[in-house]
């Protein structure tokens, strides 16, 4: 009988952390440890007053695994909370760009006709470049991305995916 | 409490408060306020090792053999990388410890200071926990929180690193009464309901196993206790890791013996045909399972741990209960008499019968010699004189290991100290010694090979500094024998460095240290030279020279299930047992 090989799945886990040093560390540490992925990852905190941190992660991985991630990740002695954002109900995700396109002429009208499609701001402008900032799901940064590289994409920043569960219920 | 002091000195109030009797240390320039501060007071005796790493094993030994935390106290940079292996080894193993390490003064962290190293950094992975506390205000309460993230939920080492100006620091210490865990709060108590269900699964069972493991004895003496009721009222056979043997006596009829890679062809046997398995306080670690894909496969599946990660980690379960052994066990058996359950006794005693036959086949015999002392009969000669005696064991890693596993019988917990997750050579000594600190009066017996115990052997000097009269029983073969053993299964019998070159003449060794040494290379003269051993008040470094050529069976070949086990009397299997595929595999 050979092993059932589940497919991958995308979790999004959003968790809460005392902001101590060595908190992120020690959550990445286990991520390259135990051999799991990190798509994403965003950390800050959010409440000074209790020191606590909230961190984002993307990852895959099949449902055994992701589940494994989930229990080694809520053993960790400066986890408050783990929750899984994609099986716990509906979430909203977003993800800000930041995007440098370098050109003149017809490219630079293109590449401003796209970003205003997109409700990119344009944050600088100079005679031959912009820099545009977009929110928004990654697909859709992703789509943003791709259109704009043949218009002179010169670099991308991206902060990685905050998360929060919709509705009245808190995490 | 409240009062001020430096920080050394808090360090050893809060040692003094949470109980601790005895530390194992060396000292250094990153700690040398504390060992003043130790100067000071008389509470805590300090145990000077030759080597960090042997400091670690020493607290280990002494942590599982009297259920407290182990106390270490080592320097900044070599201090406490030496103590990185020891640390590992506690985590892998599950076994309480606090650590404190010496730190260069916080305004010199970073620069690559003379003894820096980042500390919590390389023992973030093989810690529970750690902490570097750079401020005298939190130091009292980080020292209590230590002990208690150590001690419970899964227990493990934790590290406490403290910079030097921090030591010299005063602040307020704060007694252990006043500190509560913000966040780490493990469940000991199962779900009632998941109880209940366990309870009618096993009452339903026709042909059940208990699998047992270290978890029970990290649960404490009550435990095993429980678990004895438990097996006496269901009449169920259990078989245990080799982390957890001592947590049911040996010498009862429904005990099958080890399992796992070496264990016994009754214990594999029942593992992979039983139709209800309780997994109590083990893990699934893959020398118990084999072939994943073949292991236990008609069987359902209760797991019994209080770290919710070992659940699904390796083997698929179908009944989680999350929480500490003794109270899940007392809970299954109050839901059991509750119920007025009953064991089906005659599905019972048809499983009986069939694990008698497996008994039968007698894995674990061998040809004894009157040539030539083998290895097992040396261990059983040992066995037959100190069972009656009050005795603990430790092993190092490797055949003699799994030996003294398959042919030393044990009674009660704590009593078996060994390293099994990590399989640390050099573990054995320094473990007897720590073993020796908590239990002055007993017998305590590091059984060895002449290749492991040359990786902590100068903690001999120890033991002769603080008259601890370990005995360390060395089946000498003059090779790595596992990794011999190995050679021959994997490739074509190439001793690739496994042959023990240049070894020391250790009846000398030991009396350089100050020691007793002993050799036997005779059969007929073992018995006599055991009770030589046995009966000196003195560290011994027992020579026993034995058959070089022994493996260590029976086998379950890396890759293969439980049903496809290499007996004693089929050795020649062993040729061809291991696929391309298994190679791979460790």
């Amino acid at each position: 009988m050979p092993p059932v090989i589940e497919p991958a799945e995308r979790h999004t886990l959003s968790m809460l952390v005392d902001n101590e040093p060595g908190v992120l560390a020690r959550i990445v540490g286990l991520f390259s440890g135990r051999g799991y992925n990190i798509d994403s990852l965003t950390v800050s905190e959010v409440s000074h007053a209790s020191h606590l941190s909230r961190i984002t992660v993307v990852t895959t991985g099949a449902p055994p695994i992701i589940e494994q991630i989930k229990s080694q990740l809520d053993r960790l002695v400066p986890v408050h909370r783990v929750v899984d954002l994609t099986v716990a109900g509906k979430s909203v995700e977003r993800e800000l760009a930041l995007i440098k396109v370098r050109g003149k002429g017809e490219l630079r009208q293109e590449a401003l006709l796209i970003a205003d499609s997109f409700r990119a701001r344009t944050v600088d402008t100079t005679l031959e470049s912009f820099v545009f900032e977009i929110t928004g799901k990654p697909e859709k940064i992703d789509q943003f991305v791709s259109l704009l590289e043949p218009l002179g994409l010169v670099e991308v920043s991206r902060t990685g995916v905050a998360a929060i569960g919709r509705g009245a219920e808190g995490m | 409490m409240m009062r001020e002091m430096t920080g050394a000195e808090m360090v050893m109030q809060a040692l003094i408060d949470q109980g601790v009797e005895h530390m194992f240390g060396y000292p250094g320039g990153a700690v040398l306020p504390i060992y003043d501060a130790m100067f000071h007071q008389n509470q805590v005796k300090h145990i000077l090792v030759r080597h960090e790493q042997g400091a670690v094993h020493m607290a280990e030994g002494y942590a599982r053999s009297s259920g407290k935390v182990g106390v270490v106290l080592v320097t900044s940079g070599p201090g406490a990388t030496n103590a990185v292996t020891g640390l590992t080894d506690a985590l892998l193993d599950s076994i309480p410890l606090v650590c404190i390490t010496g730190q260069v003064p916080t305004h010199l962290i970073g620069s690559d200071a003379f003894q820096e190293c980042d500390t919590v950094g390389i023992t973030r992975p093989c810690t529970k926990h750690n902490y570097l506390v750079r401020d005298i205000n939190d130091l009292a309460r980080v020292m209590h929180e230590a002990f208690y993230v150590a001690q419970n939920g899964r227990p493990g080492p934790v590290v406490v690193d403290i910079p030097k100006d921090v030591q010299f620091a005063k602040g307020m210490y704060v007694g252990p009464e006043n500190i509560q865990h913000r966040t780490y709060q493990p469940r000991l108590k199962g779900d009632p309901e998941k109880i209940k269900t366990a309870v009618e699964m096993l009452a339903k069972a026709k042909r059940p196993i208990l699998y047992t493991g270290g978890g029970v004895i990290n649960s404490g003496p009550e435990a095993s206790r429980v678990l004895r009721e438990f097996a006496r009222l269901s009449g169920y056979p259990v078989t245990s890791t080799l982390m957890g043997l001592g947590a049911f006596p040996a010498s009862d009829k429904q005990w099958l013996g080890m399992l796992g890679m070496h264990g016994t062809y009754e214990a594999n046997m029942a593992m992979h045909d039983c139709d209800v398995m309780v997994c109590i306080g083990a893990r699934f670690d893959d020398r118990i399972t084999g072939r994943l894909d073949a292991f236990s496969p008609d069987s359902k599946k209760i797991h019994i741990d209080i770290d919710p990660s070992s659940i699904n980690k390796n083997v698929k379960v179908d009944l989680p209960i999350i929480g500490d052994v003794k109270h899940v066990l007392e809970d299954i058996l109050t839901v059991w008499r509750g119920m007025k359950a009953e064991p089906d006794r005659r599905a019972l005693a048809g499983w009986w019968g069939q694990i008698d036959k497996w008994r039968a086949r007698k894995s674990l015999a061998f040809q004894p010699s009157s040539s030539i002392i083998k290895p097992q009969q040396a261990i059983k000669a040992l066995y037959d004189q100190v069972k009656d005696k009050d005795v603990y064991i430790t092993t190092e890693v490797g055949q003699h290991q799994m030996w003294a596993a398959q042919h030393f019988h044990f009674e009660e917990p704590n009593r078996w100290m060994t390293s099994g997750g990590l399989g640390t050579m050099g573990y054995g000594l320094p473990a007897a010694i720590g073993v020796q600190v908590a239990h002055p009066e007993s017998l305590v017996i590091d059984i060895a090979g002449e290749a492991s115990i040359q990786m902590c052997l100068q903690e001999m000097s120890t033991a002769l500094q603080f008259d601890l009269p370990v005995k360390i029983f060395v089946l000498n073969n003059e090779y790595m024998g596992m990794v011999r053993q190995w050679q021959d299964l994997l490739h074509g019998g190439r001793y690739s460095h496994s042959y023990s070159e240049s070894l020391p003449d250790f009846v000398k060794l030991a009396e350089a240290y100050g020691g007793v040494g002993i050799r036997c290379a005779n059969p007929a003269d073992l018995d006599g030279a055991i009770h030589e051993m046995i009966n000196v008040n003195r560290p011994v470094l027992f020579d026993c020279l034995v058959d070089k050529t022994e493996n260590v069976l029976p086998m379950i070949p890396s890759g293969k299930p439980h049903n496809e086990m290499i007996m004693p009397d089929h050795p020649e299997a062993l040729d061809e047992a291991i696929d391309e595929e298994g190679k791979m595999l460790v």
